[in-house]
C-alpha cells in the first residue's frame, strides 16, 4: 500500500485516515437492539406458554457462546472481540423461538451447535456465510428429529394436563413426566399443522377453525407471540435497524397469495391474517429474513427476495409437506441471493436517465 | 421560492462549526519564513523564475505556469528567497515537493498592480490574467479557475445558463467560507458577476447551507445592495451536500453525467472563497497571496484567520493555542481531511482548515468487524454507489471488478465509512484500489512505451545495416560505372518516413492495447492521475510528459 508509506499502521487506522469521526453505531449494539426487540414476543410467550422457552434461550445461549468461542479459537481469530458483537446470541434465539421449546435438551444444543459451527463458522465466519445458521440449524433439526419437532406445548388451558416450571424443567432435562401423565396430554400439534391434517381429512376451514385451539387470528396463544413479534419488528423499523422493504414485502406478498386462494376457495384455504399470525410468519418477516448477512444489499433486491420468500412460504404451508414454509422459504431465497444483488444494482450518481448523457446502466 | 432537489444518501455529523465563528477574521501575524510549493494547484508545478539569494516584492511572480495545466505561484509578502528546494509538504503520497524559502523583510513592499477594467477585456486576455494571477478553486480541489472558464469544444461559454456559487461549507467544524461570506459578502458577490460576465452564464446561484443563517443573510443584503439578480439559495444542511456535483443537483435537478463536467449540462460552480479572489484580481490586479484558515478543535482560541501562502502550520497551531494532549494535526474536515506529518508542513492554497486533534476529540474506533452487509453504507453513498461490493472488491483485490462497479464514481466522501457499524476504513480501501489502478495503467503506458522504443531501435538498427549495404553498393557501383550517385538522397528521405511510419504505427498500437480505463474518468480524477504519475515519474527520477489530460477541467469538489 504505497500512499500509507508515510504513516505506521497501527491497530486503528482512524487515527490516520479520515474520516475521524464515525457514528458511535457498532454491530455488537445493532445486535443487541434486536435481541431486545425479541423480548416483546418472548414475554407473550411465556405468559401463554409458561417459561419452558426460557430455558430453550438459556440453553441455545449457552450453546451459541460456546460454539462460537471454540470455532474463532480453532480459527484462530480474536475470541473476545467477536464473541462481543452478540451475533451468536442471535442466532441462538432465533433458533430456540423456532422449535418447540418442550423438547429434551440435546434439541437446542444440537441445532445451535451445527448452526454456529457448521452454517456460520465453516462458512467463514461472521459476515460470510451464505445461508440464515438459525434456519439451518432448523432444517437439519427438522429433518433429523421430526419427531420432538412436532411436540409443542399447549397453551394454558388448552392442554389435558398442564406442566408448572419443574415439571418442564424434569422433562426438558431427564425426560421425565410425572405420573399419569402423558406427553400428547400436555402438548398438541401446532395451529397450521392441525389445519393441514384437518384439510385433510375434508373438513372446510371455518369448521376448523372454531376449534378451541385458534384464537381470533391465528392460533390461541401464539397468535399472541406473533403479535409481540409485529410490536419489535416495528420497533426494528422505528429505530432503522431494518428498513421497511423485507416486512413488507414479504407480509404482503404473503397476504397477496392467500388472498387470491381464499376468495377462490374459502373451504380449502384459510385467510391471509391466519397466515400472517400462525407459525413464524411475523419472526421471519422482521427478524429471519432481514437478517443483512443472508438477505440482498439493494432495495429492489430486497423486495424481490422476499417477495419470493413470502410466496414460497405459502406454497410450502398451502401445498407442501412441512408444517411450516418459514424456514425453507429463507434457505430457498438464501440461494438466490448473488443473483438478486447483481441483477438490481441501482444506477449510480451521474449514469441514470437520459439526461445524464450515454452511459445507462452498469457495465 | 425554489424547488429544491435532492440526493440519495448523505449523513448528518455533527457541525462542530459554531466555536470558530464566535470571532471575526483576524490577519495572521506575518512569520518568520514562509514555505512556498510550487504546485499548490492541481495540475503541472509551476516552473521556479527566480533565484535563491533574490530580493522579491510582495506579489511577484515567482512560479510561471508551465503547461496548460498549471498555474502561477507568488511572493506571499516581499522578503529574500533563502532556498529553492524539496520540502515535506500536505500530500497523502508524504513525498516532498518543491518549495521556495521565502524570508520576509517585513516590509510588506508590494510589486505594482493594478485593477483590469474586465468589462472592456477579452475574455481570452482575462483568463490569461487570472492565470497569472495563481487564481485557482479555494474549495478543496485548487483546480485553476481559467480553465473552468474556457469554453468547451461544442459547448460555447453562452449556453451555460446557471453559475453556481457553492457556500455550502458541508464538512463539519470548517467555517472559512461562513466567515468569508459573513464579512466580505460585497465583495463575493462582485466576483460572482466577473465570473458570470466571463461564463456569459445566465443565472447565478449562491447555495449555502441553512446552518449559516448569518452568512445568509451578509450575502442577501450584498446581493440586494449589488442590485445584480443573484439568488441566494438555502440548502438543506448534508454531508457531502457542498459536493459540486451534489450541490448541482440540489440546485438544479440535473445530474452531472459520469466522467463528464458540468459544462456539458450547461451549469459551472466555483466556490465562493474563489469568486473573491477573482475580484481581488480583477478590481485590484492583486494576485491569490492569502486564503482564510479556520484553526479548531483541541485548541483553545478556535478562529479564522487571513493566513499568507506558506505560512507554517505551527504558527497558526501557535495562534489557536493548541490543548497539551494534542497529539496530531488534521489539514481540512474530520471527513475528508488529511493527517499532518508535521507542522512544519506550509498552508497552501488548498488549506481550508487545520484540526488540532487527541484522543478525546476523535476517539479511535474500535477494531474493524467483518462487513455483515447490513447496506448503511449503500443507504448514505451520494454516488449511488455499494460500497460494500467495492470493499470486498478492493480487498480481494479484484480491482476490474471494483471499476467495472464504478468505483471511480466515488468521490471519497467517507459517508460510508462513517456509518459502517463494523468500523470498516472503507474510504481508505477504495483509494488503495484506485491508486493500484493507476499504478497499473502507468506501468502499462510505461510498458507500452518501453515497446515503442524497442521497436524504434529494431528499426533503426536494421535501417542502419540497409543504408550501409545501400551505400557499399552505391560505392561498388560508383567505382564500376565511374557515375555520381545521384539517388543516395533518396533512400534516406525514404527511410525518415519509415521511421515516422513504424512510430505512428507503434503509437497506434500502443493505444489500442491500453486499457479503456481512464475514458471514464472525470477531469479532477485525471487531475489526480496527473497530478500522482507526475510525483512517481519525479519519485523515480523520469520525466514523462503528462498532457494528455489537459484538455478536460472541473472542479471536482469543493465542500
Ligand atoms: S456499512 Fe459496513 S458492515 Fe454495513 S454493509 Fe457497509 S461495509 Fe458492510
Ligand atoms: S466514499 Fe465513495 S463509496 Fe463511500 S459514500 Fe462516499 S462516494 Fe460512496
Amino acid at each position: 500500500m504505497p500512499r500509507f508509506a508515510s504513516f505506521s499502521l497501527t491497530n486503528n487506522m482512524s487515527a490516520f485516515f479520515a474520516p475521524f469521526i464515525s457514528k458511535p453505531d457498532t454491530v455488537s449494539a445493532i445486535m443487541l437492539r434486536v435481541l431486545l426487540a425479541l423480548l416483546p414476543g418472548i414475554a407473550l410467550y411465556v405468559w401463554h406458554f409458561g417459561p419452558a422457552i426460557l430455558v430453550s434461550i438459556a440453553l441455545a445461549s449457552l450453546t451459541a457462546l460456546g460454539t462460537e468461542a471454540l470455532m474463532l479459537k480453532l480459527r484462530d481469530r480474536p475470541v473476545r472481540h467477536f464473541l462481543s458483537d452478540n451475533s451468536a446470541l442471535l442466532t441462538g434465539w432465533l433458533l430456540a423461538l423456532s422449535i418447540p421449546p418442550l423438547a429434551p435438551w440435546w434439541l437446542v444444543v444440537v441445532g445451535t451447535a451445527f448452526a454456529i459451527a457448521i452454517a456460520k463458522h465453516l462458512y467463514g465466519g461472521l459476515g460470510n456465510n451464505p445461508f440464515n445458521p438459525a434456519m439451518v440449524g432448523y432444517a437439519v433439526l427438522i429433518v433429523s428429529f421430526p419427531a420432538q419437532m412436532t411436540h409443542w406445548i399447549a397453551p394454558h388451558g388448552l392442554g389435558l394436563a398442564e406442566l408448572d416450571f419443574l415439571g418442564q424443567l424434569e422433562y426438558i432435562f431427564l425426560g421425565a413426566l410425572p405420573p399419569n401423565v402423558t406427553l400428547d396430554a400436555v402438548t398438541m400439534a401446532t395451529p397450521l399443522d392441525t389445519l393441514k391434517t384437518r384439510l385433510h381429512l375434508d373438513e372446510p376451514v371455518n369448521q376448523i377453525l372454531q376449534m378451541p385451539i385458534y384464537g381470533r387470528l391465528g392460533g390461541q396463544g401464539s397468535e399472541m407471540v406473533s403479535l409481540g413479534f409485529l410490536l419489535g419488528g416495528l420497533y426494528l423499523l422505528a429505530a432503522r435497524i431494518v428498513t421497511w422493504h423485507i416486512p413488507v414485502a414479504y407480509l404482503g406478498t404473503l397476504f397477496a397469495a392467500a388472498g387470491i386462494f381464499h376468495l377462490a376457495d374459502p373451504a380449502h384455504y384459510a385467510a391471509p391474517l391466519f397466515h400472517w399470525f400462525s407459525g413464524a410468519a411475523m419472526l421471519g418477516a422482521f427478524f429471519i429474513l432481514t437478517d443483512p448477512i443472508t438477505s440482498p444489499t439493494t432495495p429492489k433486491g430486497k423486495l424481490i427476495f422476499a417477495a419470493g420468500a413470502g410466496l414460497l412460504t405459502y406454497l410450502i404451508r398451502a401445498f407442501g409437506s412441512f408444517p411450516d414454509g418459514v424456514a425453507f422459504a429463507t434457505l430457498l431465497m438464501n440461494i438466490c441471493v448473488p443473483l438478486i444483488t447483481l441483477y438490481t444494482q441501482p444506477p449510480v450518481f451521474g449514469k441514470k436517465g437520459p439526461a445524464s448523457g450515454k452511459e445507462k446502466g452498469r457495465p | 421560492m425554489r424547488t429544491l432537489f435532492k440526493f440519495n444518501g448523505g449523513i448528518h455529523p455533527p457541525g462542530n462549526k459554531e466555536r470558530s465563528t464566535q470571532r471575526g477574521i483576524a490577519r495572521a501575524p506575518l512569520p518568520a519564513k514562509l514555505v512556498i510549493p510550487f504546485r499548490q494547484h492541481a495540475g503541472e508545478a509551476a516552473r521556479p523564475v527566480v533565484r535563491v539569494g533574490d530580493h522579491v516584492l510582495k506579489g511577484q511572480l515567482i512560479g510561471m505556469p508551465d503547461g496548460y495545466f498549471s498555474s502561477a505561484v507568488h511572493a506571499s509578502t516581499s522578503g529574500t528567497i533563502a532556498a529553492i528546494a524539496a520540502q515535506p509538504i500536505a500530500h497523502p503520497s508524504g513525498l516532498p515537493d518543491l518549495c521556495a524559502t521565502l524570508i520576509p523583510d517585513g516590509r510588506e513592499e508590494w510589486i505594482p498592480h493594478a485593477a483590469v477594467d474586465y468589462r472592456n477585456s477579452d475574455p481570452a486576455e482575462l483568463r490569461q490574467h487570472l492565470r497569472m494571477c495563481g487564481v485557482v478553486g479555494l474549495g478543496g480541489a485548487v483546480f485553476p479557475s481559467d480553465l473552468k472558464l474556457r469554453p468547451l469544444r461544442g459547448h460555447p461559454n453562452k449556453d451555460i445558463g446557471t453559475l453556481i456559487l457553492n457556500g455550502a461549507e458541508c464538512e463539519p467544524y470548517i467555517t472559512c467560507d461562513d466567515m468569508l461570506m459573513r464579512e466580505r459578502a460585497a465583495e463575493i458577490v462582485q466576483g460572482a458577476e466577473m465570473l458570470r460576465f466571463m461564463l456569459e452564464a445566465g443565472e447565478v446561484l449562491i447555495g449555502i447551507e441553512d446552518n449559516k443563517p448569518q452568512a445568509v443573510a451578509a450575502m442577501r443584503q450584498a446581493v440586494a445592495d449589488s442590485g445584480l439578480p443573484f439568488e441566494v439559495v438555502v440548502v438543506p444542511t448534508i454531508y457531502p451536500g457542498g459536493s459540486a456535483k451534489q450541490l448541482i443537483r440540489v440546485l438544479t435537478g440535473l445530474e452531472v453525467p459520469s466522467g463528464k463536467l458540468p459544462t456539458e449540462i450547461g451549469v459551472q460552480c466555483f466556490n465562493v472563497a474563489t469568486a473573491c479572489s477573482v475580484y481581488r484580481a480583477l478590481a485590484h490586479g492583486e494576485p491569490l497571496l492569502s486564503r482564510i484558515v479556520t484553526i479548531t478543535g483541541n485548541v483553545r482560541r478556535a478562529q479564522n484567520y487571513e493566513v499568507l501562502l506558506g505560512t507554517p502550520v505551527q504558527e497558526l497551531v501557535a495562534l489557536g493555542e493548541a490543548l497539551p494532549d494534542t497529539d496530531r494535526y488534521i489539514m481540512g474536515g474530520p471527513m475528508m481531511g488529511l493527517p499532518l506529518s508535521s507542522t512544519a508542513i506550509p498552508l497552501v492554497k488548498a488549506s481550508n482548515c487545520i484540526i488540532a486533534a487527541s484522543d478525546k476529540l476523535f476517539p479511535p474506533a474500535p477494531p474493524a468487524l467483518p462487513c455483515i452487509r447490513c447496506s448503511r453504507c449503500a443507504q448514505v453513498c451520494p454516488a449511488d454507489l455499494q460500497p460494500m461490493d467495492l470493499f470486498w472488491f478492493s480487498q480481494s483485490r479484484e480491482f476490474d471488478k471494483a471499476q467495472q462497479f464504478s468505483l471511480f464514481d466515488c468521490i471519497e466522501c467517507g459517508a460510508c465509512s462513517y456509518v459502517c457499524p463494523s468500523h470498516i476504513p472503507l474510504v481508505q480501501y477504495f483509494q488503495f484500489a484506485k491508486s493500484e489502478i493507476r499504478a497499473r495503467e502507468q506501468d502499462q503506458r510505461a510498458a507500452d512505451h518501453a515497446r515503442e522504443r524497442h521497436e524504434f531501435r529494431e528499426y533503426r538498427i536494421e535501417r542502419e545495416k540497409q543504408e550501409k549495404a545501400e551505400r557499399l553498393a552505391a560505392r561498388e557501383q560508383a567505382a564500376k560505372q565511374a557515375q555520381p550517385p545521384a539517388a543516395s538522397a533518396t533512400p534516406a528521405d525514404d527511410a525518415q518516413q519509415k521511421i515516422q511510419a513504424a512510430i505512428a504505427r507503434a503509437r497506434e498500437q500502443a493505444a489500442a492495447s491500453r486499457p479503456k480505463n481512464t475514458d471514464n474518468l472525470t477531469a479532477q480524477q485525471q487531475a489526480e492521475i496527473a497530478e500522482i504519475e507526475a510525483r512517481r515519474a519525479k519519485a523515480h527520477e523520469r520525466a514523462e510528459p503528462a498532457g494528455e489530460v489537459a484538455d478536460n477541467h472541473s472542479e471536482g469538489r469543493s465542500q
